[in-house]
């Protein structure tokens, strides 16, 4: 009861439920911005293969009710104490999609708490921009599911540019997996890089304000027999982080921003924290990162994103819960952001 | 080169400066280092840029598509020297003008003989549509251009272009786009070929939800 009166007027509290790729997550937050809780799990794939679809489903389903009880113990909440219950709608994979949207469901309707749809990029951005605190920068999503650069303009994100085949995160993991590199593949290709002096001519695919990195991945792998892995890793790296950042340069030039948020697993790299940085600065601006506890996927950016949207009167029946796979972030009305 | 001359532009990859040529009123376009690449690739990508820009903008004046003349060209400090246009930029005439007043068949026309003649542009945006002051069109920056017949490529190119009108101006973008496409379809027998890869390499951008 205590805890109830020290909650503000209007202040909501929200649980939120990630599960669109390796990681199931939940955590509760406040409409204050409070992150009172993060619990994930994250499938791993067996050594040398993708994420398979239907096997992180079904680790997912398993671990889900012991990842949500464990999220609002250590919130020091109950089920009655939320608001809403927040969800990964999509895009992400279909299967492993339904498992969070069924748990979410279930929730809602037992303690009659409304369902909140969250789209998973839009999520990303928003942790984003809580733990960096800025107001209207260009943002630039890397991760396993996005890259994409995107601004905010008459009530939705838009796609200024974007990859026209993989996203980095593919990239790095599929380079990875060639090249024998452990799970996770961008930690580890981080760290061989480190240790990288050599340039390895590698092919630098900017279309106007596209990347494209599927060219650049066939010629990687073709190397890796008669390279050493720490230059090749290296190569990879300077080439494809280049390439994003050159096009995010044309965005802030064209479109006269003075702030960049960099968000999405990817974003935890610090060689391309530092190139957005120096790009920025140079520019006579500034490039903030996600804190990195938040860059890969959480419940938590599904809990905050929730709290901002129940907020301002977002959410669903539980008829129109069918989870979206390949929703646009661009087709995403964002009613609690001017602009 | 381009000491004690007047900035123009603070572009994303290059310096526009107002200068002379031989009496002539000339823009030096100074391709700048960039701090965040290793020097190496810096290098690499700037010097072949500014190649590739100087000989694209010559030959798609051959085929009758106006450009700035190149009076100029300086790998080692990555400079082109190129004839100086009057006129404003199709991002601003749109704004300030609106479409009506835009010359989009011509636009389309200029395109399709770039593709119909293998010269994709790379970077066909607003920014890079000038309106002269006498009328007529000049397209600008080829510092992204390449060669290609591929269908796929054109395709791209017209994507560049639509998604430069419908990120920066959404209400009009549909109307001077269909513009621009009839002047493209006088040039382009394939068109519609053209434009149905326009639409799949825009599908495959991850998560086009099927509509």
């Amino acid at each position: 009861m205590t805890r109830e009166r020290d909650r503000g007027a209007g202040e909501v509290l929200c649980l939120g439920i990630e599960s669109t790729a390796h990681t199931f997550g939940a955590s509760v937050a406040s409409s204050r911005g409070e992150i009172l809780s993060d619990i994930k799990e994250v499938y791993r794939p067996p050594m040398g293969s993708g994420i398979h679809p239907r096997e992180a489903a079904q680790h997912h389903s398993k671990i889900a009710p012991k990842v949500v009880r464990e999220a609002l113990r250590a919130a020091g909440k109950s089920p009655e104490d939320v608001d809403a219950i927040a969800y990964s709608k999509g895009p992400g994979l279909g299967p492993v999609l339904r498992v969070g949207a069924t748990i979410a469901r279930a929730i809602s309707a037992r303690y009659s708490k409304p369902l909140i749809p969250i789209h998973h990029a839009i999520a990303h951005i928003e942790i984003g921009l809580l733990t960096t605190g800025l107001r209207n920068p260009l943002v630039v999503l890397v991760s396993g599911g996005h890259t994409t650069v995107a601004f905010f303009s008459k009530g939705k994100w838009r796609v200024f540019g974007e990859t026209e085949d993989i996203t980095l995160g593919n990239l790095l993991d599929a380079f990875g997996r060639e090249a024998g590199i452990p799970h996770p593949a961008g930690p580890n290709i981080e760290g061989i890089a480190s240790k990288g002096r050599k340039l390895i001519e590698l092919p630098y695919i900017v279309k106007g304000n596209d990347v494209s990195y599927s060219g650049l991945l066939t010629a990687a792998v073709k190397k890796i027999p008669d390279s050493k892995l720490p230059d090749l890793c290296y190569s990879l790296q300077e080439v494809a982080f280049s390439m994003i950042v050159e096009v995010s340069e044309r965005a802030v030039a064209q479109l006269e921003r003075e702030e960049l948020l960099l968000t999405g697993g990817v974003s935890a790299n610090r060689r391309l924290r530092e190139m957005f940085a120096k790009m920025m600065s140079e520019r006579g601006g500034r490039s903030e990162a996600v804190d990195p506890k938040y860059s890969g996927d959480s419940g938590a950016q599904i809990a905050w994103t929730g709290a901002l949207a129940f907020s301002s009167g977002v959410s669903e029946r539980l008829g129109d819960s069918k989870v979206l796979p390949r929703w646009r972030l661009d087709e995403v009305e964002i009613p609690w952001r001017r602009g | 080169m381009a000491k004690g001359m007047t900035l123009l532009k603070k572009g994303a990859e290059a310096n526009l400066y107002l200068g002379e040529w031989y009496g002539m009123k000339a823009v030096y376009k100074v391709r700048v280092r960039k701090g965040y690449r290793i020097p190496q690739l810096d290098k690499r990508i700037r010097e072949e840029r500014t190649a590739r820009e100087a000989s694209m903008l010559h030959e798609v004046k051959l085929l009758g598509v106006p450009t700035p003349s190149v009076y100029s060209v300086d790998i080692r400090s990555k400079t082109i020297v190129l004839e100086f246009i009057e006129g404003i930029r199709m991002k601003e005439a749109l704004e300030f003008r609106g479409p009506k007043a835009l010359p989009l068949f011509e636009i389309g026309e200029c395109v399709g003989r770039m593709h119909s003649n293998g010269i994709i542009h790379g970077d066909l945006t607003t920014s890079n549509i000038m309106l002269m002051e006498g009328g007529g069109i000049a397209l600008m920056d080829f510092g992204l251009s390449f060669r290609s017949s591929d269908e796929e490529d054109m395709g791209t190119d017209l994507l560049i272009l639509k998604r430069a009108l419908g990120s920066l101006h959404h209400e009009r973008a549909r109307a001077v786009l269909e513009k621009i496409m009839k002047g493209y379809r006088s040039i382009i027998e394939f068109a519609d070929d053209v434009v149905e890869k326009m639409l799949e390499v825009e599908r495959r951008g991850r998560y086009f939800s099927e509509r």
